[in-house]
């Protein structure tokens, strides 16, 4: 019997892990992020799904948590606090902006549906929050990181990622104790300790790696996945939520280790992070989402405008040109993970078409965002033929001492 | 030359300049140590027309063939051009009063009328160092000028040797 069971797991398991490769395989073939469809393969696999299987719930519920936890270990550890620091100051107000223009639709289609103030402010960061790792990789894909529009792309992305750190925890307690003043208390906790990290991690950055650091691969990946369980539990503990304790971990560990930290746990975190995207998909009920449908189409065609806001706000500031304001926009399209994240933390506290609600936005956010840069391209070259600028006048600052004057 | 540097945060760093016929060329630096040649659209001034990936060895050759060699070619038809025009490159030795201060510090050319053109350093050539530029020990400096004054030069940046 117990032999029977083992051997059901395995096979499950193993038939949704190889079934999760192919899909990875089948959209890294036409360039788009597999995201998508491991949703679509955790509504698929679900109960009242296309194909449902007996799957191993608890154990998709707690690798999905680990997937959490080591996807914003390696958001943060993308990041140094010097970075994030030198961002704040100087696109600050780029970062406001975005998070207002994006996420108050959240709250107005909130309000339409008839939800309460938990849903609200779940759907404030459903709407609001870009997916940084689908972004950079398009950007990557196109060649563009060298355009003059990437740093304020970039610098925005950064700043919804710090704003997580304190809406995450603002949002768990909220969905826990239904508002109040616990709220405002746990506002203030996740403020001080971002607060806190940041200044430790800019003054003993260094003596955090060395905990970790090891010439052996194998002693690093332990401690620091340890580490990472142990500052994510006494987060959670702390109601500052799981994953802002792992993203925090991420900041403080950036130095020049980061990027040998970075190549031995990616692996981890791309089967983890599956899982996470799985289990999302598992736990929403397909039935419902025939229903949600044309609402989340509408809020997603809300999401790409009001992105193509911040993108021109965001390159206006950087000086860039109006092609490169659309070229932003484009760019900032996606959502992904935090607004899964965000929909999977308030989970039942929430009304039941939340969830179908995300998967949908999420769904069609992933699949035309990453076409989006590429769709508004023709766009954009009728604009600029419209209006040719004169190659610029070279700058020529000749140096102090310059011989073939 | 106006060089702009720009943080690109969780990818490196990237430093552009425009060339005299208006083309934008430019170097991006990411954390890995890959570095990325990129060539800006005429047309569109803000976008990239080309990029090239590079590992750190490829990047070392393309920048010996566009620095090191070019310095010296420039160096050698100067000198074929003037008579009396003497070039030289001066090592900065570690006793050297100026390791770790500034070009403009040691004010050679208000000192000797010898002009520096260029530092050369293990990883690389800085081509017209700005004032603000710092000497390390090792560094040899490219320096223009008539005999006695690149003479009077090395006395100043190496007065002990």
């Amino acid at each position: 019997m117990h032999l029977d069971s083992l051997a059901q797991l395995f096979l499950e398991l193993g038939a949704v892990l190889f079934g999760l490769g192919m899909l990875a395989r089948l959209a890294s073939r036409f360039g788009f992020s597999p995201i998508p469809l491991y949703l679509l393969a955790g509504l698929a696999f679900g109960s009242g799904g296309l194909l449902p299987i007996g799957a191993p719930r608890g154990f998709f519920e707690t690798g999905s948590q680990i997937g959490v936890i080591l996807l914003l270990l390696m958001i943060g550890l993308e990041y140094t606090a010097e970075d994030l620091v030198a961002n704040l100051r100087t696109q600050a107000p780029a970062g406001v902006i975005d998070l207002l223009l994006n996420g108050l639709p959240g709250v107005g289609f909130a309000l339409l549906m008839g939800w309460g103030p938990t849903e609200a402010l779940a759907m404030f960061g459903i709407t609001a929050v870009s997916s940084s790792g689908i972004i950079s990789k398009v950007l990557t894909d196109l060649g563009r990181l060298g355009n003059r529009e990437t740093p304020g792309v970039l610098g925005v992305l950064v700043l919804e990622d710090l704003a997580m750190a304190v809406y995450l925890p603002i949002l768990t307690e909220v969905a826990a104790s239904a508002g109040g003043l616990s709220a405002v208390a746990s506002t203030i906790i996740a403020l001080a300790v971002l607060a806190a990290v940041l200044f430790i991690a800019l003054r003993f950055g260094p003596v955090v790696t060395r905990i970790v650091v090891s010439r052996s691969n194998e002693v690093l990946l332990l401690r620091l996945i340890g580490l990472a369980m142990l500052v994510a539990g006494a987060a959670e503990a702390a109601h500052v939520s799981a994953a802002v304790g792992a993203f925090l971990l991420g900041i403080a560990l950036s130095t020049d280790v980061a990027e040998r930290i970075h190549r031995i746990i990616e692996p981890l975190r791309d089967i983890f992070a599956a899982m996470f995207f799985v289990f999302f998909g598992l736990s929403t009920d397909p039935g419902q989402l025939p229903g949600v449908l044309l609402p989340a189409l509408a809020l997603a065609a809300v999401g790409i405008a009001t992105k193509f806001g911040t993108g021109w706000v965001a390159g206006k500031r950087a000086g860039v040109g109006k092609p490169g304001r659309l070229r932003a926009g484009a760019a900032l399209v996606p959502r992904g993970e935090f607004s899964i994240i965000i929909a999977g933390l308030v989970g039942t506290a929430a009304a039941p078409e939340l969830e179908p609600v995300t998967a949908a936005y999420v769904l069609v956010l992933a699949i035309v965002g990453p076409l989006a840069p590429r769709l508004a391209e023709p766009l954009i070259r009728r604009f600029v033929l419209g209006r040719r600028p004169a190659p610029k006048p070279a700058v020529r600052e000749l140096g102090t001492e310059t011989p073939d004057a | 030359m106006e060089v702009e540097e720009v943080k690109l945060p969780g990818v490196g760093l990237r430093r552009d300049f425009a060339c005299l016929n208006g083309r934008r060329v430019g170097v991006l630096s990411k954390k890995s140590g890959e570095r990325q040649l990129i060539v800006y659209d005429d047309v569109d001034p803000d976008s990239v027309l080309v990029s090239v990936d590079m590992d750190a060895d490829e990047a070392s050759v393309l920048a010996e063939l566009l620095g090191a060699p070019r310095v010296v070619e420039r160096l050698n038809r100067l000198r074929e051009q003037i008579e009396g025009l003497a070039t030289a490159g001066i090592p900065i030795s570690p006793e050297s009063p100026f390791v770790e201060r500034t070009l403009g510090d040691a004010e050679i050319r208000t000192r000797t009328g010898v002009s520096i053109v260029a530092v050369a350093r293990r990883d690389g050539v800085e081509l017209s160092p700005r004032p603000d530029f710092r000497f390390h020990a090792g560094d040899k400096v490219v320096v223009v000028g008539t005999d006695e004054g690149v003479k009077a030069a090395d006395a100043i940046l190496n007065p002990s040797s």
